[in-house]
């Protein structure tokens, strides 16, 4: 196992349990979404990993080190380990699009080299070539702000990978694209985590996305794995469970819809070109 | 059926929902108004006099005399630059880390409270008084005034350099964090591409601010042409003075343009 939480808890400080005992195994290589309401703790639950938010109990195993018990220093060099893709990118604007990507190595270089911008050999070839497999080779000297929504994300992804990490965790990749770049982008992560047998854990709202994309799916609510299996075995009464009641055969009706309108639309822009 | 629907509306009274407290309050600062302007005294005769002087002022400033004191204008002048340039960027370097260090969300507890109290201080004493003060230390001259502009300038760009630290976009700031950076790398990562077209922009600001300052401090001592001009009112040499007043107007307009134009061109 890859990851492993152990009886991890959250409770903020107002009292509001976000978390309780959760118990999460994660293998190489696999991709597991999370999905649950809107305040169920998906973003507290992958931030408890990394320790942007500090669990309250519990541990967090990634290999043989528990996250959850580390000193600020060793916490930082742990980090190196974890690769995060944010919810609207949190690329840093004003700065160029290298300099994004590079920011990944920050935890392995010293201050001094990366105030001055002088990065070993080998991180700026690193960042060149991640910048090509996210296809945005060109831009590397453009500011993150000048680019659209989809290219700022494979920004973010190619930031994530610089750091040559063990696991990714995805907060919410695709929640301000539109369906098609949406798609692009989960394609590209799970062809990502196939290449490098890397597993990762995907916040996601969209659930037929997820289905499409994932091998695993995880509900949680109210801070509790509701359910834990296969895409397919995601009935409409799981599904009840996790949100609450609703026309689910509704939403899935429309998500094919959108996927018969996108072939169109793609049919379409061909016969232009 | 549009006759269901009321075709009027009117915006509902926001912060005072019962009319009649409204209404007495208007009342009130009405009544108030008239006393306060009744208790002013104004001697008639007094203005009329001062106006005669105000004229003979105005008058030097129609014919403003440049030449008859250049000499002491001009190293006046040169004095007033020099010391607002240094005292600027004496201010600037010491508020970087002091506004850092002020930032609630940057800096531990108790280093937040000694930079906001030092901020509070310098922000609290007028210019003049600082001047005042170091006039009194170091004795008459441009030093006491570099001294007093550039713990002015900390205070000012300290105070609006924390505040808008304080409201950087947070998820950039969460995103280096989760690659393992350390402090100094968030500070120049996160938090400097977010806040240094402000703080360019606020630093020019503050130069102009000080050569205005300049102007003033010299009349309590601080050297500059803020002493020139006090000397040449002490004289009723208003042709002179309405020169130095020219020239500080002048001076100020060509800050204010070119520090908008930088602005502008640092977006």
């Amino acid at each position: 196992m890859m990851l492993r939480l152990e009886g991890l808890s959250k409770t903020y400080k107002t009292g509001d349990t976000a978390l309780g005992d959760v118990d999460l195994s994660v293998p190489k290589g696999q991709i597991v979404g999370l999905i649950g309401p809107s305040g169920a703790g998906k973003s507290t639950l992958i931030r408890c990993i990394n320790r942007l938010v500090e669990p309250t109990k519990g541990k967090v195993m990634l290999g043989d080190v528990d996250l959850a018990a580390l000193g600020k220093r060793e916490l930082r060099r742990q980090r190196r380990r974890i690769g995060m893709i944010f919810q609207e990118y949190a690329l840093v604007e004003r700065l160029t699009v290298m300099e994004n990507v590079l920011s990944g190595r920050l935890g392995y270089v010293s201050f001094w080299r990366s105030f001055l911008r002088r990065y070993p050999g080998a991180d700026v070839q690193r960042a060149y070539r991640l910048l090509d497999r996210v296809g945005l080779i060109d831009h590397a000297d453009k500011r993150a702000d000048a680019l659209s929504g989809g290219q700022r994300q494979r920004v973010g992804i190619a930031r994530a990978l610089a750091q040559d990490p063990e696991l990714l965790l995805v907060d919410e990749p695709t929640a301000s694209l539109d369906p098609k770049t949406s798609r692009q982008i989960m394609r590209l992560l799970t062809e990502i985590c196939a290449e490098r047998d890397l597993p990762a854990i995907v916040n996601i709202h969209d659930v037929p996305l997820a289905q499409q994309f994932v091998q695993r799916i995880v509900g949680l609510r109210a801070g509790r794995i509701v359910f834990d299996g296969s895409p397919d075995q995601l009935t409409q009464s799981v599904l009840t469970e996790i949100y609450g009641a609703e026309d689910w055969d509704a939403m899935r009706k429309d998500d094919e819809d959108q996927k018969s309108a996108e072939t169109e639309q793609r049919a379409r822009l061909e016969a232009i070109a | 059926m549009e006759g269901s629907y009321p075709s009027t509306w009117r915006r509902p009274p926001q912060i005072l929902t019962d009319r009649r407290v409204r209404i007495g309050l208007q009342v009130g600062i009405a009544i108030y108004l008239v006393l306060a302007i009744g208790t002013l005294e104004v001697d008639w005769a007094r203005v009329a006099t001062g106006m005669e002087r105000g004229q003979r002022f105005v008058m030097g400033f129609l014919q403003p005399d440049f030449v008859s004191r250049w000499d002491d204008i001009l190293r006046g002048l040169i004095e007033s630059l020099t010391m607002t340039l240094t005292s600027t960027v004496l201010g600037v370097a010491l508020s970087v880390p002091l506004g850092i260090g002020a930032a609630r969300n940057l800096a531990p507890r108790p280093v937040y409270y000694v930079c906001r109290s030092i901020i509070a201080v310098s922000r609290s004493l007028q210019e003049i008084i600082i001047a005042i003060f170091l006039v009194a230390m170091f004795g008459f001259g441009p030093f006491a005034g570099f001294l007093t502009l550039a713990f002015a300038t900390i205070g000012f760009l300290g105070k609006l350099l924390a505040d808008d630290i304080e409201e950087i976009d947070a998820r950039q700031a969460e995103a280096v964090r989760a690659t393992g950076a350390s402090w100094g790398q968030l500070v120049n990562y996160a938090v400097q591409p977010q806040v240094m077209p402000r703080l360019i922009g606020l630093s020019l600001y503050r130069l102009d601010i000080n050569f205005r300052e300049s102007a003033v401090i010299g009349i309590v001592g601080a050297g500059g042409i803020g002493a020139t001009l006090n000397t040449a009112i002490d004289r009723y040499e208003y042709d002179s003075a309405g020169a130095i007043l020219l020239i500080i107007i002048g001076v100020v307009m060509i800050a204010e343009y070119g520090s908008s134009y930088l602005r502008k061109f640092l977006q």
